[in-house]
């Protein structure tokens, strides 16, 4: 039965190929518009660490004064934390794994004469971040506990920068000079930056950095090397230095394999807050201390731009056009087959039938659709992967977006043959016959 | 043209109808709100930055050799890029500059009083207090970038100073009018919490380097300091098709002057590219918005035209009665325009009340600010002229129907 109305609907719509094409055309520019869109949506609000991201969270304490005005505009104080709340929270060891970190600009002199100076951007972190993100290496490893208590002055380069150091030789036990200090590489890590850097701090560009190097956060401390990201501080005059107790500037993740070690780092952060009130240097309640898993982190920095955002709307609504569009076209072309359908249901077709093979025909146009759908909707994304918006590089359809667009479209064109079929169905047998 | 058969012909066609009414009402609805929000766009990247654009470039220099001494780095500096043919002026500033997004901002009150106020309050709104983005520079900055002096005059070269806070500043006419309503800001002592900064100058326009919060963009002061950074930005003005060759020449000597410096391509730019690098989102913005309203108009005039057509040729037999009992062919034309305008007139009165909600639904959720009302006759008269346009071709072939159908049977 199911060919017997492919074949129907195929002639039906051969019949009026114009019309068809129309139809084809409407549902075709909607679907790709909001596909285009939703591709975007979709790449940016992606798990970053898939297989990880469920078991690694971060913390944030509120050691703001109390009366302390959050200004429009600018970044929060309590989304990085301070110097000794992290080192607090390190020692205490409460989670599986857990680093501080902070992001950092180094200007790198080549030891090649063929190279000139140039700055690259990487991390500053404790001894678990590697293991913590699962980072992939390629030569060596990354540093220990007690590299980090001594302030080694050791670093670990992507293959990247490796590559554009020593070539390909090997990295390990080279000395690259970064700053004003001289850094023996000990690790390279396969190329790896999650999109986006979810670790990273507000201000960056997240969908399109990449750290480049990675060395111990005690030495950028140690030697004060410069930091990039927010550095904010609330006590008018206090000491800028990194370590003060009241600028906030690191980024602390742990990683929590079970919910009663979630339950109980939850605890440990009110309790962790409650005792720095009763030292009275937080004054805010101590149940302002928050954990945020890394997707409702995502969620609460809130990385898209207001203006995707209504980019999508935009291609909805458009959508929405097009498909009140189909409805009356397919309306109209149903109700003028009222005589065949009449003949048809004297013939014996139950109103299910005629029913069922209009809404095949409608299928029909939602599967040309989606493929022209598609075609516009890569088109789409290749002109914002032209654009030089940070996120724009990752406009790429993946499997499950293109499967999703056709099936959209046919959901989208069924649904817009919905009514005109039902009013088609319910023509009178005989009625329409005398007519002729 | 009696209406009444149209509408009882529209009247058997009720769904048809009404579904292109909602097209027509939607398309109206969204179309006058993306041209209102193209409008708001184009505003906000045609807004004037108060400098000579056209004729400035700039080139950012980050010196790293260890122990140098920035200003006479930048003496030098300013003098090998003086030498250039065809620079016509040259000075260097820290890095703010309008629209190259890094600010640096200072909160300054128009009297000691007004800090006060402003203190007790934990807030300088409605202190009297403002917060200016600050611009520094070498002697001849003011010269340079082409600002125009309305009041006062530029700085002397004793007033610049190499460190800590000069004792005058220049002011934007925007900033001195909100920190003396009223009253002359040129001579008054402006008070920074430590210092008294007399207004020496008053220029009519310097937008800031990052205008964010709406009503403060063009709060701006210029300090007489002199850059003491490792690095710096200097801006070179030549004659506007002289930029490119200008900047390329000014990297070539700044690195003769001294190669231990990093010079970032992406920072050498003509004030052009500068100012569509600021407004690159919004410029995108523009486009999309534009073409989503001329996709969602043709997308209508499609519907328009396919349903017309198709009515045209249900009804081929009718027509051809109608004309065979005497009527004339512009009877049969009219008959379809006046079908598609009653369809149109019903979208659009609906369409601008939908306008209206969806400008109130983006006004909570987008910062957008309210539709002007005098851009919902607009919407509905290009409705009305898209439907004709539509109909037009649909209708011409009705209107050609001979006579002699209504003899056959279809």
């Amino acid at each position: 039965m199911f060919g017997y109305y492919l074949d129907l609907a195929w002639r039906s719509l051969k019949r009026t190929p114009v019309l068809t094409g129309l139809m084809v055309l409407a549902i075709g520019l909607g679907i790709g518009a909001s596909m285009t869109m939703l591709t975007v949506l979709h790449v940016m609000t992606d798990d970053p660490m898939p297989g990880r991201s469920a078991h690694l969270y971060t913390p944030h304490l509120d050691p703001l004064p109390r009366d302390y005005k959050l200004r429009d505009g600018s970044p929060d104080p309590t989304d990085d934390m301070t110097w000794p709340d992290a080192m607090a929270l390190l020692k205490a060891h409460r989670g599986v794994r857990q680093a501080a970190m902070s992001g950092g600009s180094l200007l790198l002199r080549p030891a090649r004469a063929d190279l000139r100076p140039f700055y690259v951007s990487g991390r500053y972190a404790t001894t678990d971040f590697f293991a913590l993100f699962g980072v992939p290496f390629e030569q060596g490893s990354g540093w220990s506990a007690a590299d980090d208590a001594a302030g080694a002055q050791v670093v670990v380069l992507s293959e990247t920068l490796a590559r554009k150091l020593f070539g390909t030789g090997k990295a390990v036990g080279q000395t690259v000079r970064l700053g004003e200090h001289d850094f023996r590489v000990i690790g390279v890590t396969a190329d790896w930056a999650p999109k986006p850097v979810f670790y990273d701090d507000q201000t960056g560009t997240q969908y399109s950095d990449a750290d480049l190097f990675f060395l111990p956060l005690s030495v950028a401390v140690d030697e004060k090397l410069q930091v990039s990201g927010n550095r904010s501080g609330w006590v008018h005059g206090d000491d800028t230095s990194l370590t003060s107790a009241n600028m906030t500037w690191l980024q602390f993740w742990v990683q929590l394999d079970t919910p009663a070690q979630v339950a109980a780092y939850r605890q440990y952060l009110v309790d962790y807050s409650a005792q720095q009130k009763a030292l009275g240097r937080f004054q805010r309640p101590p149940t302002n201390a928050k954990l945020y898993s890394l997707m409702s982190w995502l969620a609460h920095e809130n990385l898209v731009p207001g203006d995707v955002d209504l980019q999508l709307w935009l291609a909805l609504g458009f959508l929405f056009v097009c498909l009140l569009n189909i409805v009356a076209l397919l309306l109209a072309k149903f109700l003028r087959r009222s005589g065949a359908i009449s003949v048809r249901r004297a013939l014996g077709a139950r109103r299910r039938d005629i029913f069922v093979q209009l809404g095949i025909e409608s299928a029909l146009i939602g599967v040309a659709g989606g493929v022209l759908g598609l075609a516009i909707a890569q088109l789409g994304l290749w002109s914002i992967r032209q654009r030089p918006d940070d996120y724009a590089k990752l406009a790429q359809m993946d499997m499950s977006m293109l499967l999703g667009t056709l099936g959209l479209a046919v959901l989208a064109s069924v649904l817009a043959g919905l009514l005109p079929a039902w009013r088609a169905c319910r023509v009178p047998p005989a009625l329409q016959l005398k007519g002729g | 043209m009696p209406i009444r058969p149209i509408l009882s012909t529209l009247h058997k066609h009720k769904l048809t109808a009404t579904l292109l009414t909602l097209q027509v009402a939607f398309t109206c609805a969204i179309v006058c709100n993306v041209v209102f929000m193209v409008a708001q766009r184009v505003q906000r990247i045609s807004v004037s930055t108060g400098i000579a654009e056209s004729e400035l470039s700039a080139i950012h220099s980050r010196g790293i050799e260890k122990g140098e001494n920035p200003q006479a780095r930048h003496t030098a500096d300013l003098a090998a890029l003086r030498a250039i043919p065809g620079v016509q002026s040259v000075a260097a500033v820290s890095y703010a500059l309008p629209l190259d997004q890094s600010e640096s901002s200072s909160g300054i009150c128009p009297s000691k009083e007004a800090l006060d106020r402003a203190m007790q309050r934990n807030s300088i709104d409605g202190s009297g207090c403002m917060e200016p983005a600050i611009y520094d520079g070498t002697p001849g900055l003011v010269g340079t970038l082409g600002l125009h002096l309305v009041a006062g005059r530029d700085f002397l070269p004793d007033e610049y100073v190499s460190k800590g806070k000069p004792a005058v500043a220049i002011i934007t006419r925007a900033l001195a009018q909100k920190m003396y309503p009223g009253q002359a800001a040129l001579g008054k002592d402006m008070y920074d919490g430590d210092n008294f900064i007399r207004v020496v100058g008053i220029v009519d326009t310097l937008l800031r380097p990052a205008p964010r919060q709406p009503g403060t963009a063009d709060d701006s002061m210029i300090f007489p300091q002199l850059p003491d950074h490792a690095s710096a930005t200097y801006v070179l003005r030549s004659a506007p098709g002289d930029r490119l060759r200008v900047l390329k020449a000014a990297e070539a000597a700044l690195l003769k002057a001294s190669p231990n410096r990093i010079i970032d391509p992406k920072q050498m730019e003509t004030y052009s590219q500068i100012r569509a690098e600021y407004f690159q989102r919004d410029t995108t913005m523009i486009g999309l918005l534009i073409a989503s309203a001329l996709g969602l108009l043709f997308v209508t005039a499609l519907g328009i035209a396919g349903l017309a057509n198709f009515w045209v040729q249900q009804r081929t037999r009718s027509i051809g009665i109608r004309r065979a009992i005497g009527a004339t062919r512009s009877d049969i034309l009219h008959y379809f325009q006046a079908e598609n305008f009653l369809i149109v007139t019903a979208g659009v009165v609906l369409g601008v009340l939908l306008a209206i909600g969806l400008n109130l639904l983006l006004m909570t959720h987008y910062e957008l600010p309210r539709l002007p009302l005098w851009y919902l006759p607009v919407g509905a008269l290009a409705l009305w002229v898209l439907g004709q346009l539509a109909v037009l071709s649909p209708a011409l072939r009705a209107s050609n129907v001979p006579p002699v159908v209504a003899t056959r049977s279809v």
